[in-house]
């Protein structure tokens, strides 16, 4: 875990007396709601149908416990006693009041943490691979790098007036979790001739309403050019990036229109002159992040004890994840109970998953993009008490990966900007999928709704992809099939016209019975019956007795 | 012939809680839609707009919207958002509006 230097401190307590004075001066009213809307929005903090909307970073994904049990205080202290971890890795509470809002950001800062780059046109929180540092198929941990970034972006000068947001992900895995190719620059750490370690670096990708899958600009980086390099892509973009237009100012519009092979030239020739100008990382601030992201004194093998009960065992085949060291394992502690919201998580519940971090996990707790809390380091040895303290509290729900863990937006239940609502659907086809050995017979299927053409459910990357649009006063619902968000990304393709909110789960139960019709056997994954046949049989079971259309 | 008129009702969110407030036909602000004041044709709406927007340091994010009537006359939502405005969260009916006793 990176801790806070005297001036991280110094710059996030500065930044809250800031907005302190912000918010005074907007409540006595010295400030227009017009000059007040950009400031706090710097400060993560929406406004939403219901209420306001506090969004905060958790860089990377990266928790500890003290800093769980405090986001568990704030949620009970000035919120209804919950929060709603996102697809960008954050947490929102959905309930605070603007005069509590400095003393929430106070309390933040308490842990390290802060509201900062959650919102505006700026670098965002920077997002990784939620099994960094755990995962046995990982070339380097990626959050050293994460942090440097999240170092060199904060209130970068030069980049403070961007066209539009920008979105960095990282991976240190050859293997995908981390979205990184609809990220504007997606970075997968991989190895040159020689072994060493550099980053694949792809640009342009995202998701809205004009989804692009990231394209590699450079094949191989060596980790020493990052910052010049990335700077020279900023750069790029903040000269050419469109500001006539909020819906194509975007990195992806502009390598879309002008080229990759133009965009790459002239991101090839700053980087050259960055090269030349920028001073080397300091070695003395590399060593120092690397020493932040050790990996935890790991405890010897031991012998681990025969699990006992059905449930245990269906739990670990599900829920435990290959960790580099055989004797450990990385455990998703599933926020898609079957009926529940996905990503919330009550105070006592990010309480619970605190203790069981401190007690079996070395301290170390990771938010997924796929709203869910990890356990990265668990001997297997606990794994018994582990998933008995979690199904207590409603957390052992065995589902990881399978059609019930459902990524959600929080749609129109919640957001200001949502066509449709998403958690009820996602509610609704949980239950209708809620037996655990059916959703383990259909095996691996990702579920990903949105409630606007914003895309923040991921629907363009589900392997199932719902959309919620407003048709005419009425919700509705459209289905986009194969999409793909690992390291083989696509974005799925249009089935055909939308369905009434009611429809959307037979529709689904229909993909699934087309899907289990066509498998080869059992072994073969929804996507890849999809990938060799294609969605003629799919679109059939969306539309019976519709006659075969070109209406996608 | 010009479209017949459909009512509408001037809307916002209260500065310090956030929650959704109605402009009344007495000129004030009201938390239970019934109270909304409804404009009747093009110019009262605009009207009822100006006259709403006149309360920066109390009601924020303030827009007319379509109404339904109801029964007894009262403004009603016309649009499913504005109907979900008047409950809350449909997953966690204990919270928001729909959680407090209405005068209805």
């Amino acid at each position: 875990m990176y801790d806070y230097n005297e001036f991280d401190s110094d710059y996030v307590r500065g930044r809250v007396a800031e907005f302190r004075s912000q918010v005074e001066r907007r409540i006595d009213g010295s400030l227009t709601e017009a000059e007040f809307l950009p400031l706090r929005l710097r400060n993560g903090l929406y406004l939403q149908l219901h209420a306001y909307m506090l969004r905060v970073a958790i860089p990377y994904g990266t928790l500890n416990a003290r800093k769980l049990r405090q986001l568990a205080m704030i949620a009970e202290r000035w919120d209804k006693g919950y929060g709603h971890f996102t697809t960008r890795q954050n947490i929102q509470f959905n309930w605070p009041k603007l005069k509590d809002v400095p003393d929430i950001l106070d309390a933040l800062a308490d842990v390290g943490m802060h509201a900062i780059q959650t919102s505006g046109n700026c670098i965002r929180n920077v997002t990784a691979d939620h099994f960094a540092g755990a995962a046995a198929d990982e070339i380097e941990d990626p959050r050293p790098t994460a942090e440097l970034l999240r170092q060199w972006s904060t209130d970068h000068p030069e980049f403070l007036y961007l066209p539009r947001k920008f979105k960095i992900g990282i991976t240190g895995a050859p293997n995908d979790r981390a979205v990184t190719k609809s990220h504007d620059i997606g970075l997968r750490m991989v190895r040159d001739a020689s072994g060493a370690p550099g980053y694949e670096v792809a640009i342009g990708g995202g998701l809205g309403r004009t989804p692009m899958i990231a394209k590699v600009v450079r094949d191989f980086l060596p980790k020493a050019d990052l910052l010049p390099y990335l700077e020279a892509i900023l750069h790029v973009y903040n000269l050419s990036g469109r500001r006539d237009n909020k819906y194509k100012a975007r990195l992806k519009i502009l390598v879309h229109e002008e080229g990759l092979d133009s965009v790459r030239t002239r991101v090839e020739a700053a980087f050259l002159a960055n090269k030349a100008r920028m001073r080397p990382v300091n070695p003395e601030l590399v060593a120092e992040l690397e020493a932040a992201f050790a990996p935890p004194a790991f405890e010897a093998a031991s012998p681990v004890p025969p699990l006992s009960g059905a449930g245990l065992r269906a739990w670990v085949d599900t829920n435990v994840s290959a960790h580099k060291l055989a004797h450990y394992g990385i455990v998703t502690v599933s926020l898609k109970q079957i009926g529940g919201t996905p990503g919330d998580a009550t105070a006592e519940q990010m309480r619970v998953v605190a203790d069981l971090a401190e007690a079996y996990g070395h301290d170390e707790i990771r938010v997924s993009h796929e709203q869910n809390l990890i356990l990265p380091h668990v001997p297997r040895w606990h794994l018994p008490e582990v998933y008995a303290r979690l199904k207590d509290a409603g957390l052992a729900t065995a589902n990881f990966g399978l059609i019930s863990d459902i990524i959600a937006c929080p749609g129109m239940d919640y957001c200001a900007l949502a066509t449709a609502r998403s958690i009820p659907v996602a509610q609704e086809i949980a239950e209708a999928f809620a037996d655990l050995d059916r959703q383990r017979d259909i095996g691996p299927l990702k579920i990903k709704i949105s409630g606007c053409i914003n895309a923040c459910g991921h629907h363009h990357v589900g392997h199932i992809g719902i959309l919620g649009l407003d048709r005419a006063g009425v919700e509705n619902y459209q289905i986009t099939l194969g999409g793909d968000g690992t390291e083989t990304a696509v974005v799925g393709e249009k089935a055909g016209h939308g369905f009434a909110y009611d429809e959307v789960v037979p529709a689904v139960e229909r993909l699934i019975e087309a899907y289990l019709d066509n498998r080869l056997e059992p072994g073969e994954t929804f996507l890849e019956t999809f990938r060799r046949l294609g969605p003629a049989p799919f679109k059939a079971a969306l539309y019976p007795g519709e006659a075969r259309s070109d209406a996608a | 012939m010009a479209r017949k008129f459909n009512p509408q009702m001037a809307t916002g969110n209260d500065l310090l809680e956030g929650d959704v407030v109605y402009f009344t036909a007495a000129g004030d602000w009201s938390r239970e839609i019934g109270d909304a004041a409804l404009a009747l044709n093009a110019e009262a709406a605009e009207e009822l707009l100006a006259q709403a927007s006149a309360f920066p340091n109390q009601v924020v994010g303030v827009y007319v919207v379509d109404a339904a009537v109801d029964d007894r006359g009262r403004a009603a939502p016309a649009h499913f958002r504005e109907a979900f405005r008047t409950r809350g969260p449909s997953n966690y009916p204990q919270h928001g509006r729909q959680a407090e006793p209405t005068d209805v």
